[in-house]
């Protein structure tokens, strides 16, 4: 238990994962917050890549997740223009009021 | 090795609290800031690990860019308002079937990691430490060189989304005053300048 291993980190990347994935499915307010969410799964993802890296001593897995890391940003940056151009269009972005595509 | 553990659990619990604070928060700019502190807390991880380079792109990155870029668009939208928490809102038929999901999820990445942990002579711990090198020129020395290519994808993926971006919120607005250089720097003195003569005693008209 005092001795932190690869087994702790990844429990942690585990959990945040779990605390993203029920954010996505029990959201109700509104689609940033589902976004914050993907940021979250993400981020447990680079807590595992890095884990591996480090306690199996190849530094491949930071280079991978240095590309996660951007593909992050790139994605909150598309996200976040979608919702500013739907909320200039309809002028709410609750989940609720979100059923054009009647998903 | 009782400080390294320490400083685990410590940033591990804030982590997880601030990740479970950011998808219950009653306000999303609440949301936003649990959401800085969970990433502050992670990369305090990876500097503890010693991935110090990652730890500061994570403090770098997420919390300088996309944390504000997250907090703009929740000021901006005037979102902030909307006080409805997500159990107390309309009824829904997908919350049980989510939490379901959830739990198994969760429980499948728990298996795997008690499978890992028995597993103790598949990883061979701390080969990285043998190289005396810091862990930024070791990321250096294989990015630039083995996987230079994944490193100009991903500037391209990060120029597609400006311009996506770009174009996405561009609007074309009516009935506002520009500048047009090309009409200032056209005039020349001969169609601009008009000499007349006066009559003593009497005004000149100007029709304009």
């Amino acid at each position: 238990m005092i001795e932190i291993g690869l087994g702790h980190y990844l429990s942690l990347g585990a959990i945040i994962f779990f605390l993203g994935v029920i954010g996505i499915f029990l959201n109700r307010k509104n689609v940033i917050v589902i976004l914050m969410s993907i940021e979250l799964i993400l981020l447990s993802v680079n807590i595992n890549l890095i884990s591996f890296s480090i306690f199996s001593g190849d530094i491949v897995g930071q280079i991978f997740t240095m590309l996660i890391l951007t593909v992050a940003a790139a994605e909150a940056a598309i996200g976040l223009a979608i919702i500013v151009i739907y909320y200039r269009n309809r002028g709410s972005i609750r989940v609720e009021d979100i059923h054009g595509m009647k998903g | 090795m009782l400080a390294h553990s320490v400083f685990f659990y410590f940033f591990s619990v804030i982590a997880i609290f601030s990740s479970l604070m950011v998808i219950t928060s009653r306000s999303t700019i609440n949301s936003v800031f649990f959401l800085i502190l969970d990433f502050i807390s992670v990369g305090c991880l990876f500097i503890m690990v010693g991935a110090e380079f990652l730890g500061m792109i994570i403090l770098i990155v997420y919390v300088g860019a996309v944390a504000v870029l997250f907090l703009f668009v929740v000021m901006m939208l005037n979102v902030a308002e909307q006080k409805q928490s997500w159990f107390i809102g309309k009824k829904s038929t997908h919350i049980p079937i989510g939490l379901i999901v959830s739990v198994l999820i969760l429980l499948e990445l728990l298996v795997v990691v008690g499978g890992w942990k028995y597993k103790d002579d598949l990883m061979s711990s701390s080969t990285l430490n043998l190289s005396n090198i810091s862990n930024t020129h070791q990321l250096g020395l294989v990015m630039y060189t083995d996987y230079i290519l994944y490193f100009q994808l991903a500037g391209v993926i990060l120029l597609l989304s400006m311009i996506g971006a770009i174009l996405l919120t561009f609007r074309q607005r009516k009935g506002v005053k520009k500048q047009s250089y090309l009409n200032q720097i056209s005039r020349d003195p001969l169609s601009s300048i008009e000499l007349r003569d006066i009559e003593s005693n009497k005004g000149v008209k100007i029709d304009d």
